[in-house]
């Protein structure tokens, strides 16, 4: 871990003598307009940490690639998240469990194989199946038969769900093992792509050169190091990519991708190091884009601890709550690039979406007064003291960890009333966490899977939930998700959703802290760039030259 | 001579077990890697146990240490959490590394060692104590910050190179990198240099080769380099070892995909795999480099004789 201090050291340095030199090379020379839909882009990346399958890719790295090398039957609107229909022609239900979905006849893969009902179906049953391994298979949890696919131990006693027939070339049905309204939404996530067949004839060589039925076709990949996007001329889709391909390069550390932006040698960064986050709007000017991500961060509760879960506790929480100032931190150690929350969703969805924005109230808004008053209360803070965990390892963690103790120090008057508990790797930090050895709140990231209200809240709130890693359960609140995932109005359901996010408010399951942004600076030659809510660049319309 | 070699190979046996066996449980002890695969969330139970049985890693730590050991014996590193084999990785790391190293160890060596016999020869005039402030100066100057410097200078201000390497890494693109990964080396060569060539310069056997009236060119080049050599040999020999797993700071500066990206990536990762098949090549790097220094001895200074 010494590189990694030195590195951040030097590029203090570093940024000093850019900020002194005004760097950022002389201005563009007749360009603009339309752009060259022929000229490649070279654009920063990391290496996946999985395999490139998509029902295995978690994380954004992979992502960025198979946002360009697949559709779905739904696509998220770049600009607005709203799931619209892609390769689905219609997805049609009566009682918001049964789903009888027609693909749209003429799509392709890339090798000229047809996209078909088939395509779809496999590709899920794949997905689902436990011995393929496929770290988004919870993703498919709601389809009928998935208990048998993917036991929570011992061994699959089936390969294929039940929930899924394929009745026509291009139509299939798919059975809930629940009512859920908002399914069809959920289907513009990767994990949902359609699969060609080599994919399970030939799975190594797929795996070495991925095909799929995407605006752009994968030309060589350098496992590690480097991949080219072609425009793939064949698609059919409205969304045709707007430049010639996109170049993937491998950087090991951000700041490096940043000097090469600075050099001329790369057109787009899209994780701006924090280091430079000050300098960023002299060094590039317009070209720096922060736009918000579907991420929040809160601070979680532990409460399978007794300390955490007795009469009271909620007003201590509240108080730790009011005794953050989220305004200063957000300005000072993440330059704008993160907002203070002021619920538990996040402003990609927009209102008609659920977003909230003062859901939270007085809860949130920082005022030392009333949570010392709140704490005090509540019967203190248990053991006398706040430990915020937190992995130490990666993202700036230690930076607003210890800001937030601060605030919560300074709030209460009292210097020892909160500390930062640091844990050496992420690893170790999700294994404590998942063997429930927290005393005290710890960091919780959430990045949406999909732009859906019900993402922000049942995974993470509802009794025994994949993400609700403090174990917080509430009646009300699980009843009113039952209910909203019932109704087939989607503006009622998103009502209702709003609902149980007020349960969570008034118990404070989880303190809000901000929501975080994607941000991107890119070189004088491109133009039309923006992020997406899952904060990937939006690399088929962006225009080069 | 053979006999000698044979000895040294089989001390190395030792050396290379205990090396991997530290290794592997110091990785082990940062915990269970499965559960930074999933993100900020819990991977589902089922997943987790299946790709842990998968890895080996449900057996017990000596176990898996075996079993590993007995695959790498057949050159199967094993896979990394992304699918690859390591032994794929490492065709792809090791060639760039090595490169690099090379680039290094050539610029040490012509100009530490020319450096070093300027010096040697004229000590006290302005020329020594030039080359032994600046020498000062780089061994004074952490790499990163030489490596960031020259990046900004050269890449970004005066654009005369790319601020990265690219895929291919080729010689020339590694001439920068490779002047850091140097600079601080090439200090200590010119300065064991100097300090030997000033020392041997009074020595019998050069003043006999004067009297003889053999060219001065010969005499420092034949007779007094070749016997100053000894100890800058063994300082260059251990230096390739720590070249090739030190350049974890140069590598990340220039985004170089060699060892010490892997490295890093295996250790954020956690994993195993990567890092214990890495780091037993380095061991094995580095005892090859320090066998070869041994018999280089002997061609420098003839006196000197293995049996």
């Amino acid at each position: 871990m010494r590189g990694a201090t030195h590195a951040k050291w030097a590029a203090c340095a570093a940024a000093v003598a850019l900020a002194a030199t005004a760097c950022g090379g002389g201005g563009s020379s007749g360009s603009g307009g339309g752009g060259d839909g022929s000229a490649v882009l070279s654009a920063s990346w990391g290496d996946p940490q999985n395999p490139l399958e998509p029902a295995n890719t978690n994380e954004v790295q992979g992502g960025k690639v198979l946002d360009m090398v697949f559709r779905g039957l739904k696509r998220y609107d770049p600009k607005t998240g709203k799931a619209t229909d892609m390769l689905a022609d219609k997805i049609e239900t009566t009682d918001s469990q049964n789903f009888t979905v027609t693909v749209k006849s003429g799509w392709k893969f890339s090798n000229g194989e047809a996209v078909t009902a088939k395509s779809f179906v496999d590709a899920w049953n794949y997905g689902a199946s436990l011995k393929n391994n496929q770290k988004n298979a919870y993703f498919f949890g709601y389809i009928e038969g998935y208990d048998k696919t993917h036991p929570d131990s011992g061994s699959q006693s089936a390969d294929t769900l039940t929930g899924l027939k394929v009745t026509g070339t291009n139509a299939f049905t798919v059975k809930l093992t629940q009512k859920f309204s908002t399914f069809p939404d959920t289907l513009g996530y990767a994990a949902y792509s359609p699969l060609p067949s080599t994919f399970f004839s030939d799975h190594a060589g797929w795996l070495k050169k991925p095909v799929g039925n995407g605006p752009y076709t994968i030309s060589s990949y350098t496992k590690g190091s480097q991949m080219q996007l072609k425009k793939w001329d064949g698609y059919t889709g409205a969304d045709k990519a707007q430049n010639g391909g996109v170049t993937l390069k491998v950087y090991t550390d951000n700041n490096t991708a940043y000097t090469d932006l600075m050099a001329g040698n790369l057109d787009l960064v899209d994780d701006i190091p924090a280091s430079q986050l000050k300098n960023v709007k002299s060094d590039l000017g317009g070209r720096y884009i922060n736009t918000p991500a579907g991420i929040i961060q809160t601070l979680a509760f532990p409460y399978y601890d007794k300390n955490w879960n007795k009469s009271g506790s909620d007003k201590v929480r509240q108080g730790l709550s009011m005794a953050i100032n989220r305004d200063q931190i957000t300005t000072t150690i993440f330059q704008k690039t993160r907002t203070p929350a002021t619920d538990w969703t996040s402003p990609v969805l927009g209102t008609a979406g659920g977003f909230q924005d003062g859901l939270c109230g007085d809860s949130c808004k920082y005022n030392p007064t009333e949570a010392k008053k709140l704490v005090q209360e509540g019967g203190g803070i248990p053991g006398g003291q706040v430990k915020i965990t937190y992995n130490a390892d990666t993202g700036s963690h230690k930076e607003w960890v210890d800001a937030v103790c601060n605030s919560i120090n300074n709030a209460l008057g009292n210097d020892k009333a909160c500390v930062g508990n640091p844990v050496g790797t992420f690893a170790d930090f999700r294994n404590q966490i998942g063997q429930h050895k927290m005393t005290g709140p710890f960091r919780a990231g959430w990045q949406m899977d999909y732009p859906l209200i019900q993402n922000f809240l049942q995974p993470l709130y509802y009794t025994n939930a994949s993400s609700n890693d403090g174990l917080w359960s509430n009646k009300d609140f699980d009843k009113l998700v039952d209910q909203a995932n019932a109704e087939t109005d989607t503006s009622k359901a998103i009502k209702l959703f709003q609902q149980a996010e007020g349960v969570v408010r008034d118990n404070m399951a989880a303190i809000p802290l901000w929501y975080q942004n994607g941000s991107a600076g890119y070189s004088d030659r491109l133009s039309n760039v923006a992020l997406n809510p899952f904060s990937v660049p939006v690399y088929n319309e962006i225009k080069v030259g | 001579m053979g006999r000698y070699v044979a000895r040294r190979l089989l001390q190395m046996i030792p050396v290379f077990i205990g090396a991997t066996l530290l290794i592997f449980l110091m990785v082990n002890v940062m915990g269970d890697p499965i559960a930074g695969l999933c993100g900020d969330r819990q991977c589902d139970p089922a997943t987790a146990a299946q790709l842990k049985r998968e890895f080996g890693l449900d057996k017990p730590v000596w176990q898996q240490y075996l079993t590993y050991m007995g695959n790498v014996f057949t050159g199967d590193f094993g896979t990394a959490f992304n699918g690859q084999k390591v032994t794929e990785l490492m065709s792809t790391a090791f060639p760039v590394t090595i490169r690099l190293t090379v680039v290094a160890i050539v610029i040490e060596v012509v100009v530490g060692i020319a450096l070093g016999v300027v010096t040697g020869l004229r000590r006290g005039r302005p020329i020594d104590t030039t080359v032994l402030l600046l020498t000062l100066v780089v061994i004074s100057i952490p790499t990163f910050v030489t490596g960031l410097l020259l990046q900004l200078l050269l890449g970004v201000e005066w654009g005369w190179i790319k601020p990265s390497v690219s895929t291919d890494a080729t010689f020339s693109e590694l001439i920068v990198p490779g002047l850091v990964l140097a600079s601080v080396s090439l200090a200590y060569v010119t300065r064991l240099t100097r300090t030997s060539i000033a020392e041997n310069r009074r020595s019998d056997y050069v003043r006999t080769a004067v009297a003889k009236g053999l060219p001065r060119r010969r005499v420092i080049i034949r007779h007094l380099l070749r016997n100053s050599l000894i100890p800058v040999v063994t300082f260059i020999g251990t230096d390739i070892g720590a070249l090739m797993g030190g350049a974890i700071v140069t590598e990340r500066i220039f985004n170089i995909h060699g060892v010490g990206f892997q490295l890093y990536q295996g250790i954020v990762r956690q994993n195993t795999q990567t890092v214990v098949g890495f780091v037993t090549v380095l061991v094995l790097v580095f005892l090859v480099a320090n066998l070869l220094v041994d018999l280089l001895y002997a061609v420098l200074d003839p006196r000197i004789r293995y049996a």
